[in-house]
């Protein structure tokens, strides 16, 4: 095969880093080409240069063998080059339809021909299998209809080349299934595909070449058939990674946290959480399952005092803890990992020293008499926590906003840690991190577990659910629609869960087998 | 009962209504243009001012209302472009630069109007774009009192909010102007110019302002005197949002805001203070704000400026 686009010594520099440092990359014409790499490894900049977002500052681009300027979109678009972003770029209240033709709109005389662009759409949907409503907006459609609605925006500007930008990061399993078998399609009629992501599984099973970048420098290309999981990761972060978290089978102790029959309304007003029922032992790690928004998030929020529980009790160690506002909850050594880190986790514009004593501020021996701050307490805290956490870089003083989400999140584990909490709410702990900041976070939650706290730990990734739960629960539509020991679960049972479906009821996509076991 | 309603709601108030309606049109559906395009346009009142006053002056040095028109349009358009610079290019607050428009409008009028008419307070009379009656609609009872006479600008009103309409909504360019204003890098992704469509759809907005401005002096009157606006930009713009940003809500909108103004006098004479109903539309427009009556939802991009990375 001949290469299509070549990319030589391409350089991008932001104030303070280097993005992309001398890459050279080649994509041959109708391959799937996956480009890996961590956070900040330069994978999303290097698409932008190419999709003409960023100008890089050295270097050249190569299309069919011409050198080529791409400075604009239009450029990228009229050379056909398509990007599928990570945050779709759709104009919500318009109509699907709408989204298609944007910028490039059929049109008689200035007026939008709307009959010709609808049946071109319509043929575009049929011929690649993207299923969408065209008539319907943006805002009513789901995730999954979206990202089908962009790639087929993309299509219909004719392009050869598809950029996607971390496509799976929010699909369910099944609706990742659907997304292969939609870029095999693409792949079958022609269309090169490059693939960014930083899931190695996912990799290995839909790609044909392999590039790794890591800290903006291309470490090397494979054959996707010559290499393995343990290769790629360690090109990804340049050491040896473990992928599986090792970890004893769990010792469950006594109940100690249950919630029954709890009901929560969010801020709008709207029923989230219908009626749900758990229990907790100490020394073991129950996993929420389910795709995000189907009443996860509002009930951790009521757990931990942050909205109000409408019906239902909820206790820890016999004692209700139900509409006690959440100082009382923190007081109570119930731990805290929030599912958005820079809203209620941290305040990203004060020091490491300040927001490793949140929450506990107004408790000896962070306060001295007349509610003075004891410095000298605040700052040791600080730095033993610093150092036992491994945060990066290890300066106390430093605002919390300069440092990476991986750093973030330590320095969150690290003051929900240390208070010794008898039960912890881990909500998406992962979410962004690397690999190398994964694997920590990972090993600290079983380390909890080991050491007798009950964890609940909400997660929107299935693999993070199956590799440190001891139990399974779905919860789907407000409501927990199945439970089981870790023994007994599957990717594809709990998939199907999730989407609403009875366990092991077959919701297409069975040549995808279960991943990480 | 009947009495009373007859008193308010009759041919001769209604057609006041749609006189007094008239520059809202104009200036609301300026207003839809910047909004939609994701730029905040409170400059409107000072946009509609200073095309007053250039309507007034080029309709007394020419003695052709019509270029007093074009005069107010180029104006307006004008005063659009300065707000684009600074909220578009500039990316200065949009509020505040709409603001100082505002209160340089008012300085500048009442500062050209003493320099070149040596006059305080109101410009000498210049003549105006004339009254036109249409034919057979004039005869139909009643519809014909209301609708059948007016200035030739209150007929053009009602076309530009059909023409409005059809662009926003029809149109390549209205499509591209929307995405811009909910959306811009969206927009951009797509090879839209976010900056040049913003550029346009503000520039737009100005010259429809000095238009409804022009109206009230080169039609409705035929003189310009200070600060004749009155606030006018101001309810246009709550026309514009009480209208849920579409011409023909805005329309409505004007419609009921000017139909207030035109009871008022009715209402003074029966001993209720004007104020009150001065107050109409800014209460009807925090109840559309509120949501009593659907949602008023804004286009999302407005206010933030478009940052090419």
């Amino acid at each position: 095969m001949e290469n299509i686009l070549e990319l030589k010594n391409i350089t991008k520099r932001f104030p303070g880093v280097v993005a992309n440092d001398n890459i050279s990359l080649d994509i041959k014409a109708g391959e799937i080409h996956a480009l890996v790499g961590e956070n900040g490894s330069g994978k999303s900049t290097l698409m932008n240069i190419l999709y003409g977002l960023y100008n890089a500052d050295e270097g050249e681009i190569y299309l069919r063998g011409e050198k080529t300027r791409i400075t604009e979109p239009k450029q990228a678009i009229d050379h056909g080059i398509g990007m599928v972003f990570q945050h779709f770029m759709l104009v919500e209240p318009l109509t699907v339809f709408e989204n298609v033709i944007l910028g490039s709109e059929p049109q008689k005389r200035g007026f939008i021909d709307f009959k010709g662009a609808e049946r071109e759409v319509a043929r575009l949907s049929k011929e690649y299998g993207l299923k969408v409503e065209t008539k319907s907006r943006v805002e009513d459609i789901s995730v999954g209809q979206q990202q089908r609605l962009e790639i087929l925006k993309a299509l219909y500007r004719k392009a050869e080349i598809l950029i996607l930008d971390e496509p799976t990061a929010v699909l369910t399993p099944q609706e990742t299934d659907e997304l292969f078998q939609v870029m095999r399609n693409l792949k079958e009629q022609g269309t090169t595909i490059i693939f960014i992501s930083h899931k190695i599984r996912e990799v290995m099973e839909i790609s044909d070449r392999v590039s790794v970048l890591r800290r903006g420098k291309l470490v090397g290309t494979k054959n996707t058939s010559a290499t393995s999981r343990p290769e790629l990761a360690e090109m990804m972060v340049g050491r040896e990674v473990l992928l599986e978290v090792e970890k004893e089978k769990a010792q469950p102790g006594e109940k100690i946290f249950s919630v029954s029959d709890l009901e929560v309304r969010d801020q709008r007003g709207t029923k989230r959480v219908k009626g749900v029922s758990l229990e907790i032992h100490s020394g073991e790690i129950l996993g929420i399952a389910g795709v995000e928004g189907n009443g996860q998030q509002e009930m951790v929020e009521a757990i931990t005092g942050l909205l109000r529980t409408e019906k239902g009790k909820i206790y820890l160690d016999g004692k209700e803890l139900q509409n006690l506002g959440a100082m009382q909850v923190k007081k109570k050594r119930i731990g805290y990992i929030p599912e958005d880190r820079h809203k209620r986790g941290l305040i990203l514009d004060f020091n490491v020293a300040d927001n490793m004593i949140l929450g506990f501020h107004t408790e000896p021996p962070f306060v001295q008499r007349f509610f003075i701050r004891n410095e000298k307490a605040i700052k040791e805290n600080a730095e033993k926590l610093v150092e036992e956490y491994d945060v990066r870089p290890p300066n106390i003083q430093q605002q919390v906003s300069t440092f990476s989400g991986g750093n973030q999140q330590k320095i969150i584990a690290a003051r929900e840690f240390s208070r010794k909490p008898r039960f912890l709410i881990c909500s998406q702990p992962t979410r962004g991190l690397d690999i190398g900041s994964i694997e920590f976070i990972h090993s600290q939650i079983i380390d909890q577990r080991d050491k007798g706290a009950g964890i609940l730990l909400v997660s929107a990734e299935l693999d993070e659910i199956l590799s440190l739960s001891d139990r399974i629960a779905v919860m789907y539509e407000g409501r927990i629609v199945g439970e089981m020991p870790i023994e007994e679960a599957d990717e594809k049972k709990l998939g199907s869960l999730m989407l609403g479906g009875e366990a092991g009821e077959d919701k297409g996509g069975d040549e995808v087998e279960a991943g990480t076991k | 009962m009947w009495d009373y309603l007859v008193y308010f709601v009759n041919a001769t108030v209604l057609a006041a209504a749609l006189r007094m309606a008239t520059p809202l049109i104009f200036t609301s559906l300026g207003g839809i243009f910047a909004e939609r395009s994701g730029v905040i346009n409170i400059g409107l009142e000072g946009m509609m001012l200073i095309g007053a006053f250039t309507g007034m002056l080029t309709s007394y040095f020419t003695g052709q209302p019509w270029l007093g028109l074009i005069g107010a349009l180029i104006a307006g358009a004008l005063m659009g472009l300065v707000h684009a610079v600074a909220a578009v290019t500039y990316k200065v607050n949009q509020v505040v630069s709409g603001t100082a428009i505002n209160i340089f409008a008012v300085g500048v009028t009442v500062f050209l109007l003493r320099w070149i008419f040596d006059v305080a307070g109101t410009s000498p009379s210049v003549s105006r774009v004339p009254v036109v009656t249409i034919p057979l609609v004039n005869r139909i009872p009643v519809i014909g009192q209301i609708i059948g006479t007016h200035n030739i600008m209150v007929y053009l009103a009602l076309v530009l909010v059909v023409i409005v309409h059809i662009f926003l909504f029809k149109t390549v360019w209205g499509l591209r102007l929307r995405s811009v204003g909910e959306h811009p890098k969206a927009a951009d992704t797509v090879g839209i110019d976010v900056f040049l469509t913003r550029y346009l759809a503000v520039i737009t907005s100005g010259a429809l302002a000095g238009l409804g401005g022009a109206y009230l002096s080169i039609a409705h009157l035929s003189r310009f005197g200070d600060q004749m606006t009155a606030g006018r930009g101001f309810i246009a713009l709550a026309a514009m949002i009480f209208g849920k940003w579409t011409p023909f809500g805005a329309l409505g909108a004007s419609l009921l805001f000017g139909f207030a103004n035109a009871v008022q006098m009715r209402l003074q004479e029966l001993g209720i203070p004007s104020q009150f109903v001065q107050m109409v539309p800014y209460i009807l427009t925090m109840i559309a704000l509120a949501g009593f009556i659907g949602r008023a939802t804004p286009p999302k991009a407005i206010g933030k400026p478009y940052k090419k990375e």
